[in-house]
């Protein structure tokens, strides 16, 4: 019986359906785990107060519970533990995120849960978070506000004073940032002038002159800057917070240090929820701080948008106009047959082969020739003989090139030979029938592949470290000075900021969470992007398939 | 109509008629760009590529007759190649100009401040560009010609000069002061050597060390000389630069004395270096002056250095032999920095040969006459040759030479290593390193990787595939497809992460699991199967056919959870607790945290769904009648596939398969980030690679342009990209074919 049904076939046509099981389970687990572990970092988890004392000295330690696992007790007593009281195979040990880090010497900590004498939630415990040294976990002792310590309702000031040092130090960045950064940017344009009558031998008195007024001018105005700059630094650094920690110390913080404060083991559920929201706020309009194992990654995201968008203006004419001769034009011979056979392989070379021609042909060979022939003044330090925002667009507007001509073509294959063929009878000429009548009808498909495109784009990695992505970029690619978008700049991007963080930062351990969350934001704009793709596609072949009846 | 009207219609129609036109070329130029784009990547790559291939060339500049009067016994260039120094047997120095207008002139000629008489002289090696002149008193004197270059009035001025390095002293070699009749120097990193034969016979070696007076402050020499035992003449000396190893030629011998402690000198080996039937003619240091080179008067030149053996520890050993001309006067010329080396005969023939890469790079005639003496330039760019009385300036184009198709494919014995090998070692922290490029290794991470991801994404993707187009019900089918194809939009930067940080340290710790999951999943699947055939008809019933796989889902989740529950135990009862341990000890396996079970699986993730999506539509587009035929002969569901709709879609999955193998062979990230990247030959599943795309993307940014490194890494792109093209083509032929198949049935 068992033998008849084996010959059947039918186990066999079962596994088949378990490897569809396995693909499915993968696809939305993946999905799952990735948006469970970004979500869960801007949720306010609860700081437990642990008493130890075992195989560890007496103490205390105050932290985040990250992780638990179970070990073989016999691997501990390898590594030195003596657990002889203990009956079970396994012991339960759990990682602890214990911030105060210039105060201990790990932020991170593997605990026996047989150590543990005592597990508590003490309501006064307060979260910082810092712009330096990562989170402080402690109870507030005093505030101390202009030198004078706060007496009544010392907690509820401290969160105004945060609040305050917050401002102070933003309007400070602003100031920075923005005025002063202009003044040097303007210094370095002067220098490049002068360096530029100098090559071009016209550098006369009253150029130099002229020149030297303008820097002038400039330093007056930076020193005024400065001095505001100053005043306002001053200002936010004139309160403190005196907080006992984990070892019973009292430590002074400055409260210009400390970008937020928050009591989690004291919220409800909406309040956590607030502050969840106000988190994940803060992670997409923030700079990253701490080598970016902290903070934000707002320029990443502005970095990925905008070298997106300089790709999809390139790509689309040239995408769409090659559908159309493939489509409308192209003759049944050997030509067309290798430009088919170049976009099947243009989608299926590489992506690194990708970055290497660009590196080579776009940034060295023709970013040096435009820096010999329009920057000669900036040498020997290139302008757009070097990676940059340009070259990353242009090497992906190849790298996506198929998938516009494939999506644009299957969008004019749907549109009936009938509609075409009624506006060649009314005396319409082909490219009149094109432009008013094909094109329209295929715009969505256009749509759908520059979505698509878009969608490739933003996750590509590999070619982008070759041709402009940096770690850190110092300022972003549009800006208040003139010529306010500067197409040969270095930008930061979402997907190498992945790689960056997770595999290149001092700290793993602390900076994973961060990573998790990147990779959640990233993915949802992809999936999205893609989901919106697919829905437009159905959408134009319903409306199409109604349309030949 | 009016004729007006008439003919502004006319004038209409033309613009109409230009316009059509116009459209019609521009867009057929822009679907043409296509194939331009293509063609751009390719020939631009092989235009980085195409200079490592070439040979070297050799070309005559310019000719300087010299007066017949003065013998000159060295000579050299300056690094622009502009001014030729040549150095007479009389103590004087004459500059002439090779290159430009002026080219033949004598610039300058300086006598050198001697204290003594000339009897002999010698060169040092070539990156020191220092000179020495023996003397009758025992002394040695030496001497560096060197450039001053100015900018007077934004012009480039070169004035020639002497120096004399030590502050011009003179080193006294010989304790007695004897005259010496035949020597060999170093001067390097304020170390000073030199060993030299005396006019009795004796042949002396001599370390300067400084050492600074403490109270003066004035540097003192402190010297240490010892007599060695030779048999026999002596016809040749040499030194390493670095004064570590004194080489002594006598005849058919080669002595090799180790004088690192210039206190305690002793005899290394004896080298019976001669080839058979032939004798030994010349010797001389290759660059970095690890390898001896030995000329033969039958023309074989000889590599030797030092390698490990079994019963003395490091010995020198005949490593590889060059086929140069046969003469009784073959010398050997070395560059600055690279392994090239030079040959030149009594009747003026060049050699240009280059160790590493076993390659003979030029061979040529360039003169009548005997080659006297022969200079390389700083830059490798230029050599100059001295042949009665005429100095020839050659221009020399070998920027690659240590780049052949040999060295990158097949084993090179590089220097102090026991044996030839395949190794992929492109920079390192010393000077004297020599790159190691071997292709071998990083394509062997490829085809490793590749494989174990197909090794794992085949089976699923393929299976998945035939579930889904020809067993699934449709509603269904409408939302398991897009649901796996959306994966194949997942950023493959997330997958290597997942992979690096969250597989690679789950696998590690619960590597049991996964033996248990591969072997529980099949069983568990069947024993499912069996299961429900047992369920009385009514349950059945209510599940229609072709939603197994639902059905499947929480039986693939318990096992997933009942495998990592129990892998503890496992290791316990199988592995001693420790699968790690229990590897390397047992199995002599090595683990590596980042390995190739990783990657497949990791890869294979990526590769599934561009499998999936072409295998599926090949098989769902197999026309229904075919297997409507089949099921009214009275075969099974399953033989039906097997034989009719498999049969009929195998090409399709077959194009899929290339498809993803094109995929799995060019991804970066997540090689990158789910391997250690180290390039290193082992089949082992538990072991790390390094493949062609993860190396790019590590070594690329910080290569420099226009390097051997640059263009080699070029070259892994360009076989990247041909490799994909011709999968992806092929793949897309087998689809044309089928579609015009189908289209017939």
């Amino acid at each position: 019986m068992v033998k008849q049904w084996f010959k059947s076939g039918s186990p066999w046509i079962w596994m088949t359906g378990g490897a569809v099981s396995i693909s499915l389970i993968s696809v939305i687990g993946l999905l799952a785990m990735i948006a469970w572990k970004g979500l869960s970092f801007f949720w306010p988890s609860e700081v437990v107060e642990l008493k130890l004392e075992g195989s560890v000295p007496k103490q205390t330690v105050i932290g985040e519970i990250y992780d638990r696992e179970m070990v073989p007790k016999s691997r501990l007593e390898a590594a030195g533990y003596d657990l002889s009281a203990y009956q079970d195979e396994y012991i339960e040990r759990i990682l602890v995120k214990t911030g105060n880090r210039e105060y201990v010497d790990l932020d991170f900590r593997w605990i026996l849960t047989t150590d543990i004498q005592s597990q508590t939630k003490p309501e006064a415990m307060a979260v910082f978070e810092r712009s330096k040294n990562g989170n402080f976990y402690g109870y507030v002792e005093r505030v101390i506000e202009d030198g004078k310590e706060v007496t009544n309702a010392p907690k509820e000031r401290l969160v105004e004073l945060v609040e305050r040092a917050v401002d102070l130090n933003e309007e400070a960045l602003d100031l920075q940032n923005g005025d002063i950064g202009h003044i040097n940017y303007e210094l370095e344009r002067l220098r490049l002038k002068e360096k530029k009558y100098a090559l071009d031998n016209a550098l006369t008195d009253e150029v130099l002159a002229d020149l030297e007024s303008q820097r002038a001018e400039l330093r007056a105005e930076y020193k005024v800057l400065e001095a505001r700059l100053f005043e306002l630094r001053k200002k936010a650094k004139r309160d403190q917070v005196v907080v006992r920690d984990m070892r019973g110390e009292l430590v002074t913080l400055p409260i210009y240090q400390v970008l937020d404060l928050w009591f989690p083991n004291d919220m409800g559920f909406f309040a956590k929820l607030g502050h969840f929201f106000v988190q994940s706020g803060k992670f997409i309009s923030d700079d990253p701080r701490e080598a970016n194992t902290e903070g934000g990654v707002f320029p990443a995201i502005f970095g990925t948008v905008f070298m997106v968008m300089l790709m999809a203006v390139i790509v689309t004419p040239f995408g769409v106009v090659a559908a159309i001769y493939l489509h409308e034009y192209a003759a049944k011979n050997a030509v067309t047959k290798m430009i088919r056979i170049a976009v099947i392989n243009l989608a299926g070379v590489p992506s690194i082969v990708y970055g290497v021609f660009g590196l080579g042909f776009f940034v060295y060979m023709l970013g040096g020739s435009i820096d010999q022939l329009f920057y000669p003044e900036a040498a020997p330090s290139p302008v757009f003989g070097t990676p940059g925002v340009i070259w990353s667009a242009l090497t992906l507007a190849i790298l996506t090139l198929p998938v516009v001509i494939v999506s644009t073509e299957e969008g004019l294959s749907r549109i009936p030979s009938s509609v075409r063929h009624g506006s060649l009878a009314l005396g319409a000429t082909k490219a009149e029938t094109l432009w008013r009548i094909i094109v329209p009808m295929a715009s969505p498909a256009i749509m759908t592949g520059l979505i698509l495109a878009v969608a490739r784009a933003a996750g590509e990695v590999a070619p982008l470290m070759l041709v402009g992505v940096v770690k850190m970029a110092p300022t972003l690619p549009i800006d208040g000075n003139f010529p306010f978008v500067h197409l040969d700049r270095k930008f930061m991007h979402l997907g190498f900021h992945i790689y960056d963080v997770g595999f290149q930062s001092p700290n793993v351990e602390a900076a994973r969470p961060l990573v998790y969350a990147t990779a959640f934001l990233l993915v949802s704009v992809i999936i999205a992007l893609n989901i919106t793709a697919i829905g437009i596609r159905n959408h134009l072949r319903e409306k199409f398939r109604s349309l030949e009846h | 109509m009016s004729i007006s009207a008439q003919q502004k219609s006319f004038k209409t129609d033309k613009r109409r008629l230009f316009k059509d036109r116009f459209a019609q070329y521009s867009i057929t130029a822009g679907g043409v760009m296509v194939l331009v784009a293509l063609l751009l990547i390719f020939f631009y790559l092989l235009y980085v590529v195409e200079p490592i291939l070439e040979s070297a060339k050799v070309e005559k500049r310019t000719d300087v007759s010299l007066s017949s009067e003065k013998n000159y016994v060295g000579i050299g260039v300056e690094e622009q190649t502009e001014i030729a120094y040549l150095l007479e047997d009389s103590g004087s120095v004459d500059f002439y100009r090779i290159k430009g207008d002026s080219s033949g002139q004598l610039m300058k000629s300086l006598d050198v401040e001697l204290d003594g008489n000339i009897t002999t002289f010698a060169k040092s090696a070539p990156f020191l560009g220092l000179y020495a002149y023996g003397l009758d008193n025992g002394a040695i004197k030496l001497v560096k010609p060197s450039f001053l270059v100015t900018f007077p009035g934004n012009e480039r001025l070169i004035t020639p000069r002497i120096g004399y390095p030590l502050d011009g002293e003179q080193l006294l070699v010989d304790e007695q002061e004897q005259a010496i009749a035949k020597f060999a120097f170093s001067y390097y990193e304020d170390k000073a050597a030199a060993v030299a034969v005396t006019e009795d016979k004796r042949v002396v070696f001599a370390a300067f060390t400084p050492e600074e007076n403490m109270f003066t402050g004035e540097v003192e020499w402190l010297i240490e000389r010892t007599e060695l035992d030779i048999d026999g003449r002596v016809n040749e000396l040499l030194i390493s630069p670095d004064t570590s190893r004194v080489f002594v030629r006598s005849a058919n011998k080669v002595y090799i004395f180790d004088t690192r402690d210039p206190a305690e000198v002793e005899q290394f080996q004896v080298l019976a270096a001669n080839e058979e039937n032939a004798n030994l003619v010349s010797a001389t240091l290759l660059a970095g002056a690890n390898s001896l080179m030995l000329a033969n008067d039958n023309g074989e030149v000889s590599q030797w250095f030092e390698v490990n053996t079994e019963d003395n520890g490091r010995q020198f050993a005949k490593i590889r032999a060059f086929e140069t001309e046969k003469t009784n006067k073959l010398d050997i010329y070395t560059e600055y920095y690279r392994r090239t080396f030079f040959t030149t005969t009594s009747s003026g023939d060049l050699g240009v040969y280059y160790t590493t890469s076993e390659a003979e790079l030029w061979r040529g005639k360039i003169s009548e006459q005997a080659i006297d003496t022969f200079a390389v330039s700083p830059r490798s760019n230029a050599v100059l040759s001295l042949s009665n009385n005429t100095l020839s300036v050659f221009e020399v184009h070998n920027e690659h030479p240590e780049v052949t198709w040999s060295a990158l494919w097949n084993e090179v014995w590089y220097e102090g290593y026991p044996e030839p090998a395949y190794t992929w070692q492109s920079t390192s922290a010393s000077d004297d390193f020599e790159s190691k490029f071997s292709l071998v290794p990083i394509s062997f991470g490829t085809i490793k990787a590749a494989m174990y991801a197909m090794l794992f994404a085949v089976p699923i993707a393929i299976s998945a595939a035939i579930y889904t187009a020809y067993f699934m019900s449709s509603e269904l089918r409408r939302v398991v497809k897009p649901t796996v194809e959306i994966m194949e939009a997942l950023p493959t930067v997330i997958l290597g992460f997942l992979a690096g940080l969250w597989l690679a340290p789950l696998i590690e710790t619960h590597l049991p699991a996964v033996i248990a999951l591969v072997t529980l999943l099949p069983v568990a699947v069947i024993a499912t199967a069996f299961g429900w055939t047992k369920l009385p008809a009514s349950i059945r019933h209510l599940i229609p056919d072709g939603w197994h796989s639902i059905l499947l889902i929480p039986v693939v989740l318990f096992i997933g959870w009942l495998s990592f529950a129990i892998s503890g135990q496992i290791e316990l009862w199988v592995f001693d607790g420790n699968v790690r341990q229990y590897l390397t000890n047992e199995l002599g396996l090595t683990f590596d945290q980042r390995n190739s079970l990783v990657v497949g699986i990791a890869m294979g993730f990526a590769v599934i769904p561009t499998i999936f999506s072409i295998a599926e539509d090949a098989v769902f587009s197999v026309p229904k009648h075919l297997s409507n035929g089949s099921l009214a002969l009275g075969a099974t569901q399953w033989q039906t596939l097997v034989y009719v709709v498999l049969l009929t879609a195998s090409p399709g999955i077959f194009s899929a398969v290339m498809m993803g193998l094109g995929r799995a062979v060019g991804e970066t990230m997540i090689v990158l980030m789910a391997t250690g990247n180290t390039p290193i030959m082992d089949w082992s599943i538990f072991q790390g690679m390094r493949t062609l795309a993860a190396n790019i993307a590590v070594e690329m940014p910080e290569s420099e342009v226009g390097s051997s490194h640059y263009r080699i890494l070029f070259l892994a792109a360009f076989v990247l990209f041909i490799f994909t093209f011709v999968f992806n083509t092929l793949a897309e032929f087998v689809r044309q074919r089928l579609r015009e198949k189908y289209s017939s049935m």
